[in-house]
């Protein structure tokens, strides 16, 4: 019991970790890159995009979508780790 | 065969698909009927999240709003994606664990207090009636447009179609309904955007279109049409005209609210598994990343197409304004419906099209090319609707078209409609006034309190005033009221019924009273809507922000000074932490 106590805990603090880790990358390429930091990003061009923008209305949306399935990978694998896996 | 045959069999086509399904997938037990009895695929209910969340104004109003907004509109396109985030690591893995069939179900029993648990019911039925009575106005539109019958037929019909599937297959139905209605909609949108960018830029891949550079020219599309706006007095298309401060409350604002909308969350209680609810959050975000990220792209593609059809030479040249006569055939269609309308200031029988309200270009073009104010109004809900004709394509996608935007409208509808019935049947009636109801009668119970999509038609019909202007309501009190709790209800042992009760009625009032000083929700507005008015620069539409974070202070400051929760709570909290011991599916 009180081992088990244990590892709940430590994978609690493991997967506040990683949530913490996930985001600042989520608050960075949205609110720092697309939002705050927009026009001393668009000084920059890559190919027809001024790059603030194309995070504001392309790349922050691709980032969120990888940002959600690394999650559910890590916490997969913390899961089995912490042996607080369903099944 | 002509547009309206080919639209009716269309649209007809798909709606004897969806009854289908319902008639395949009735419900037979509450479970069924509330969380389709925990057992849809990760990847399925993903899809079908994504067209539970992408409604009416995602599909037809969304890419009109970034073409008029430029840079602007991004706070939709943020907002509207990076909740799932939100949802996928703070809220949806926790609560299905806790495996029970409603929000307010987890607020009540978490907050172990029936008063918690009926303010979650009122915050719910009024966000999710606010949004049902905007589906409806949009199927109305569809309807009008495209079938030529009047608004209130299109309504009846919407009105049925959904009541039929929701109220005989329940959550369980609706799932696989929104499945079908997903794949109608991301074709109906994603083929003419293909159509489209290949024209513009020669390049098929919209998300790539945009950035490329404009077909036989060599100049890149979003540069070009950066300096087509301004010539025109309009603001940079990659500048847009808001201040920081307020971009960055309103995609808060949104991003929060659409983490805390019920129809969302409960989508995510009817995987077998905790790590299907994550993985689930995932393919939803990748379902709906599809239309999102290439609604920008339609957007410049839209505004460069109008600007270009109506100013096809140099600023100030007479003959470079398209002459009113040889207006194209599309004009003319959408001038019947009243969206597109023309008024010749200046008597010259041709189209000026520009930004009227920037005094000094409007200055200049009075005295040098003898323009007597803007001349066109656009409503820019019919850029994607228009956006197949003005490109030339063929009726099929037309009438596809008019089916996406339906089955847009319907699979939030009935989402929403579910959420609310589920809340009166679950919460209210099970939940409070008649506790030892059987199981049976609660089915039935819930079945007739969808009946409420009478009172959502009758809102569509007969928008009391503000029913457009409650929309920044649905997520700034989302996101004032639900989302807070919940978040504190899972991170924070310690928090307990007096804070979240205090914090969800400071966010709640707070911003239902920003929102309606500016807005006059039925009163009249005690200030005008100016940026000089408003708190810290903050919009009404962002101001759910500001809500947020008081409920999480007075929570915060109400929890230290009362009584800590009782050890089982505790308890409870500890164990919704872990995925260990969740309930798998109950068939």
């Amino acid at each position: 019991m009180n081992n088990q106590k244990h590892d709940a805990a430590g994978y609690w603090r493991a997967n506040l970790r990683l949530l913490i880790t996930c985001l600042v990358i989520w608050f960075s390429v949205s609110y720092l890159f697309g939002i705050l930091l927009v026009d001393t990003l668009n000084q920059i061009q890559i190919g027809g995009f001024k790059l603030g923008f194309w995070f504001a209305q392309q790349g922050s949306i691709y980032v969120f979508v990888v940002l959600i399935f690394f999650y559910a990978w890590r916490m997969n694998r913390y899961d089995r780790e912490f042996d607080v896996h369903e099944d | 065969m002509d547009l309206k045959t080919l639209t009716y069999l269309i649209v007809g086509a798909t709606f004897v698909l969806y009854i289908g399904i319902a008639l395949w997938s009735k419900a037979r037990s509450t479970g069924e009927f509330y969380i389709a009895g925990k057992g849809i695929h990760p990847v399925v209910n993903g899809m079908a999240t994504a067209a539970d969340w992408m409604s009416a104004a995602s599909f037809i109003s969304m890419a009109g709003l970034i073409a008029f907004l430029g840079y602007g509109g991004s706070v939709y396109l943020l907002g509207w994606t990076g909740g799932y985030v939100l949802l996928a690591m703070l809220l949806a893995p926790y609560l299905r664990k806790f495996g029970k069939f409603t929000v307010p179900e987890f607020i009540g029993e978490r907050y172990y207090s029936q008063t918690a648990r009926l303010v979650a019911v009122i915050c719910l039925i009024f966000i999710s009636f606010t949004y049902v009575a905007g589906q409806m106005r949009g199927v109305g539109i569809v309807f009008s447009r495209f079938l030529e019958v009047d608004i209130i037929t299109g309504l009846l019909v919407g009105m049925g179609i959904v009541f039929v599937y929701a109220v005989l297959g329940g959550m369980k139905g609706i799932t696989y309904t929104q499945v079908a209605q997903y794949v109608v909609l991301i074709f109906a949108y994603t083929v003419p955007a293909v159509f489209i960018a290949l024209q513009v830029t020669g390049n098929p891949i919209p998300q790539l279109a945009f950035g490329s550079m404009v077909q036989g020219e060599t100049v890149y599309l979003l540069d070009k049409l950066d300096g087509i706006v301004t010539e025109l007095g309009f603001s940079a298309y990659t500048a847009g005209a808001k201040s920081t401060i307020d971009v960055f409350m309103i995609t808060l604002a949104l991003m929060v609210g659409t983490a805390g909308l019920p129809h969302v969350i409960v989508r995510f209680f009817t995987v077998p598994k905790v790590r299907d609810a994550r993985a689930s959050a995932g393919w939803a975000l990748l379902f709906i990343a599809l239309l999102y990220t290439t609604a920008p792209a339609v957007a410049a593609l839209a505004r460069m197409n109008l600007t270009e059809t109506i100013q096809a030479g140099p600023v100030g040249e007479a003959t470079a304004n398209l002459a009113y006569a040889e207006r194209p055939n599309w004009f003319r269609t959408w001038e019947k419906t009243g969206l597109l309308t023309f008024e010749d200031k200046n008597g010259d029988g041709r189209i000026q099209y520009y930004n009227d309200t920037n005094a000094e270009f409007s200055a200049t073009a009075e005295a040098n090319y003898g323009w007597k104010g803007n001349e066109l109004k656009v409503d820019r809900d019919i850029m994607v609707l228009a956006n197949p004709e003005i490109a030339g394509l063929p009726n099929w996608v037309i009438a596809l078209v008019a089916a996406g935007g339906i089955a847009a409208a319907l699979s939030t509808a009935a989402g929403l409609l579910l959420v609310i019935s589920a809340s009166i049947s679950h919460d209210l009636v099970k939940g409070m006034l008649a506790r030892d109801i059987s199981e049976r009668h609660e089915l039935m119970v819930g079945r007739i309190a969808a009946a409420a999509i009478l009172v959502a038609g009758y809102l569509g019909y007969n928008p009391p005033g503000f029913v457009a202007q409650v929309v920044a309501f649905a997520f700034g009190l989302a996101a004032a009221s639900l989302f807070p709790v919940i978040l504190m209800g899972i991170f924070s042992k310690t928090m307990n019924r007096d804070g979240a009760i205090a914090g969800m009625l400071v966010g709640l009032v707070f911003t239902m009273s920003y929102i309606i000083y500016f807005k006059g929700v039925f009163i009249e507005p005690l200030a005008e809507n100016l940026p000089e008015n408003w708190l810290f620069g903050i919009s009404p539409e962002g101001i759910g922000s500001i809500g947020m974070v008081l409920n999480f202070i007075v929570a915060w400051i109400v929890s230290r000074m009362t009584t800590p929760p009782p050890e089982h709570i505790q308890h409870l909290v500890e164990d919704i932490r872990i995925p260990k011991g969740a309930s798998g599916a109950t068939h």
